[in-house]
């Protein structure tokens, strides 16, 4: 990636100012050491009103798009998981000319898939006290005060209609024999909210989504484009209008016009080389449109999930997760002694400490995940974790299966347990699970307003890829849910609300200025991997990023461990300039190459993560600085300072970052320290 | 950590479509048995990138049995000899030091080559373009608890509905057909009230794609439930089958 010093003649292609957020920021010669804060303001957009009200209210004054004019517009959308094929789908049906773009050979494949649990619904089907509001408090409480509340209830509010358009869809949820749908219970709520498919929630969704895709593309007015992946944004008269791909099988860089375009790419927690995220997972094209001017968010709100299994060994690929649902059964332990070598069942009940269940008795094994993995880091820390490794604990379904009986336990999570064997070679219904926190999950992402769109106009970012709905700390079962929140009942309404106010259907032209630049910056830059001819791979590279990140910018983290990674991350970046190789050929499937262009990326937003660590000086959520913590060891947040959104903007350099901030107000919900006990 | 095997492999190599391709041989002489078997294969192309040669092109994403990217026929079988598990869910345990494990790419002419061990499997989606869905604008669905749905009907919808669209039942049956696939989309909706509405034009516009795509017909040796990670059932075929004739009928 060539460096482009700053200056605004070196940024043609910046975002003018058009009423839109964009902060001038005065060019100066040299990057200043520390980050700049800059004083313009970032323009949420959240409609006046009470919070209740807000989004009505914006729905009975947006704007429209006929449905004779809607073809007339091309829409791109980048990602088909859950966010980009329920947003595709929804605008073909509403009869928009739609682009989408995967990286798969097919739709089907977006790492949504994966996901397991559950997804939560304020329906209160259950008659257990819930709503739409306790739903939102749930998740602004579990996002430890740090979301910006309106997006949140948003998200609660149409989180009824997404049950009601995935079960039309002919999702298999779960159902009681009366033929209604079943529920079970998450981390961070007491009622039980969370609808499912079996350990396969994600796979049922996201093939009811993909239906719909498919059905559009029947229709004709959706086109597929597999095997692509975004390697620029092209920004033209301050908008976006349009990116450039490489085909995966041909190497064939192309050139895509659009009046919109919908980034749902997903997140970055790949920067960590080994975490439950598929292999392809990369948060290339959301940099890049960082790069090309849109803010990025909160970096440092990442989430390590704590039901995964531990690490084996240096070859491993990725790290797999147990669905958080295994902790509604599952009890977490370790034994109370230390080094303890007696096998698990051989440990008799009052030598096992319950830490979860000791610790914070009212939600016990249910804490939100970051707490959950913290507690499990500190009793291995502490020298109490089991396994070869001594970095795993006990999760241990005896007194469930006592209780319910085997049938019922492996009817709730039978294919989880299966995994479990597959992989380990142990049987969960006689030996307790091991396992360990891995990254799992960003919160942050690029910033959004509260029509999903960036500091560019005409780009849009939903799903993991922005930072808006989760705060610190997402919930389980919330990343279904928002996923499909802003694909199938966000975005319809916003992008026309955009579309009519600011963008004329006009021709579109692949073929000028802005396109062929950024067509032949992406052509240069594979050139340059290629024709670095070093001695080490991509995955090399990728590998010792991991280790930096994971062991400095992971579950605690210090000043100290923040500055060390920052400067690891500068000298390896150094390095993989002057010694990778890629090998193959540009023309034609070429894992290497498709890996090391995202290295590339890995490197530098690698570094932002640290620096936005390092500058928020309070523990919340995901974001632990073992500095700042209170007695019992809980984060300890600094409302008075750090209660405001942290937006990076690209400077030209990725040691030397803007840092804007848009401060966080709660008018529903009373700002509180969190506490599960 | 267990000790390492020494493991013979001869891989398929196809450079592009239009290569006629052959097997080569590889050795890899410290496998560890915890190792998947996609996990040894990175350890091989990463020594072969280093030596400068190209790597063996697979493709996969999830690495935990639910996405459907990644799949080898391993020592002739979909999969690898393992029941009820996709090809990254393979582990070297079981496999034996010393072992020679061959290694190809589906085959079935509705599955061309790509390079090496990755095949063109856009047949599949064009299947589930032709009706392998519920024509449901977002926005005009009913409650979702209107719609009442029997514990067991629910629970067998979702048997099929398991299917990952991983082409191993394709790679397996004797004729390269592809109606296991498209038997389990047919069945989870045939079996849902939701599915109701379209049941007859889904499934002639199913098989008539399925057909057109050149997958071969079902000729119930069942192979490809032997193979299928996810354990989807051949009843799924008779389900067809049967709605497929009534649908002729009434249509």
């Amino acid at each position: 990636m060539a460096k482009r010093s700053k200056g605004k003649d070196d940024a043609p292609e910046q975002p003018a100012s058009e009423g839109v957020v964009v902060p001038s920021v005065a060019a100066t010669e040299v990057p200043p050491p520390t980050e700049k804060v800059s004083s313009a303001k970032l323009d949420s957009k959240v409609p006046p009103g009470p919070v209740e009200s807000k989004w009505q209210d914006y729905k009975r004054n947006a704007k429209l798009v006929s449905p004779a004019n809607r073809r007339k517009y091309t829409i791109i959308v980048v990602g088909t998981g859950l966010a980009g094929a329920s947003a595709a789908a929804s605008l073909g049906e509403m009869g928009y000319n739609v682009k989408s773009f995967c990286t798969h050979d097919s739709a089907r494949r977006a790492h949504s898939v994966a996901a397991q649990g559950g997804i939560n619904a304020g329906k209160n089907y259950q008659n257990d006290g819930d709503s739409v509001y306790r739903l939102f408090y749930d998740t602004v409480k579990g996002g430890d005060f740090r979301a910006r509340e309106a997006n949140v209830y948003r998200l609660a509010e149409v989180s009824v209609d997404i049950i009601d358009q995935c079960a039309a869809q002919g999702v298999p949820f779960a159902r009681e024999y009366g033929g209604t749908l079943a529920n079970r219970s998450f981390g961070g709520a007491q009622v039980s909210r969370t609808f499912y498919a079996r350990g396969q929630t994600g796979q049922q969704l996201l093939y009811g989504a993909y239906g719909s895709l498919m059905r559009q593309v029947h229709e004709k007015t959706v086109t597929l484009y597999n095997h692509r992946e975004m390697l620029d944004l092209v920004v033209e008269n301050g908008k976006a209008q349009g990116i450039i791909t490489r085909n995966l099988l041909t190497g064939e860089i192309e050139r895509h016009a659009g009046h919109a375009v919908l980034l749902c790419t997903g997140g970055y927690g790949t920067v960590f080389y080994l975490s439950t995220n598929a292999v392809n997972c990369n948060p290339t094209a959301a940099w890049r449109c960082h790069k090309k001017g849109a803010f990025f968010a909160n970096p440092c709100y990442t989430q390590i999930h704590p039901t995964c299994l531990p690490q084996e060994g240096e070859f491993q690929s990725k790290l797999t997760l147990m669905s958080e649902s295994l902790r509604n059964d599952g009890r977490v332990w370790v034994p109370k002694q230390k080094d303890d070598s007696r096998p698990p069942n051989k440990i008799p009940e009052e030598e096992r400490d319950y830490f979860l269940e000791r610790r914070y008795p009212a939600f016990g094994n249910l804490v939100p995940r970051d707490i959950a993995s913290r507690a499990a880091k500190k009793v291995c820390d502490d020298g109490y974790g089991v396994g070869p490794t001594k970095l795993s604990v006990y999760l241990d379904f005896k007194s469930a299966i006592e209780r319910l009986g085997e049938k019922v336990v492996r009817d709730r999570y039978g294919n989880l347990f299966e995994m479990y064997t597959e992989i380990t070679g142990e049987d969960p219904y006689k030996v307790p699970m091991r396992i360990y926190p891995a990254s799992h999950y960003t919160m942050g992402g690029l910033w959004v307003d509260y029509n999903l769109m960036t500091t560019i106009p005409g780009l849009h970012c939903l799903g993991e890829a922005n930072f808006s709905d989760h705060g610190a700390n997402r919930l389980g079962a919330s990343a279904l849910m928002q996923g499909l929140a802003d694909g199938y009942f966000v975005i319809p309404y916003t992008l026309a609300n955009y579309l009519a106010e600011h963008q004329p259907a006009d021709a579109l032209n692949d073929q000028s200025e802005a396109f062929m630049a950024a067509e032949k910056s992406v052509k240069d830059e594979i050139a340059k991997l290629m024709g670095i001819n070093g001695k080490r791979t991509p995955a090399d590279f990728h590998r010792a990023l991991g280790k930096i990140m994971w062991n400095n910018v992971g579950m605690g983290r210090t000043k100290e461990s923040l500055t060390r990674a920052i400067s690891e991350i500068q000298a390896l970046r150094k390095e993989f300039y002057s010694d990778l190789k890629v090998v193959g050929k540009e023309g034609e499937f070429n894992k290497n190459l498709e890996f090391a262009a995202r290295v590339v990326d890995y490197l530098e937003i690698g570094e932002l993560m640290a620096k936005d660590a390092l500058h928020r000086e309070e523990s919340c959520g995901g974001h632990f600085r073992e500095e700042y913590q209170t007695e019992g060891g809980e984060a300890l947040r600094n409302d008075d300072d750090f209660c405001y959104v942290g937006a990076w903007e690209w400077s030209g350099n990725p040691s030397s970052p803007n840092l804007h901030k848009e401060h966080l107000t709660f008018d529903s919900v009373k700002l509180a320290q969190r506490s599960y006990k | 950590m267990s000790k390492t095997m020494k493991i013979n492999l001869r891989v398929w190599r196809q450079n592009g479509p239009k290569d006629s391709g052959k097997l080569v041989d590889y050795t890899v002489n410290d496998v560890i048995p915890e190792m998947s078997f996609l996990e040894m294969l990175d350890v091989l192309n990463e020594r072969l990138a280093v030596e400068g040669k190209d790597p063996i092109a697979f493709d996969s994403d999830c690495r935990e049995g639910i996405c459907g990217t990644c799949g080898l026929v391993i020592n002739g079988i979909a999969h690898g000899h393992l029941r009820h598990t996709t090809t990254c869910g393979l582990r070297m345990r079981h496999f034996k030091s010393g072992d020679t494990i061959t290694v190809e790419p589906w085959r079935a002419d509705s599955f061309p080559v790509i390079k090496d061990l990755v095949v063109d499997r856009t047949a599949f989606d064009r299947i589930i373009q032709s009706g392998g869905y519920t024509s449901v604008n977002a926005g005009s669905a009913p409650d979702a608890n209107s719609i009442l749905v029997g514990k067991d009907a629910a629970d067998q919808s979702m048997d099929a509905a398991t299917c990952i669209g991983c082409g191993a039942c394709v790679a397996a049956c004797p004729n390269a057909s592809a109606h296991l696939f498209t038997a389990a989309r047919v069945t989870q909706f045939a079996l849902l009230p939701q599915g109701q509405p379209e049941r007859d034009r889904r499934v002639l516009n199913m098989v008539t794609q399925h057909d057109k795509e050149g997958f071969g017909d079902c000729s119930n040796h069942g192979e490809c439930e032997a193979v299928c990670p996810k354990g989807i059932s051949i009843r799924t075929i008779a389900q067809m089958r049967r709605d497929y004739f009534v649908a002729s009928l009434r249509s």
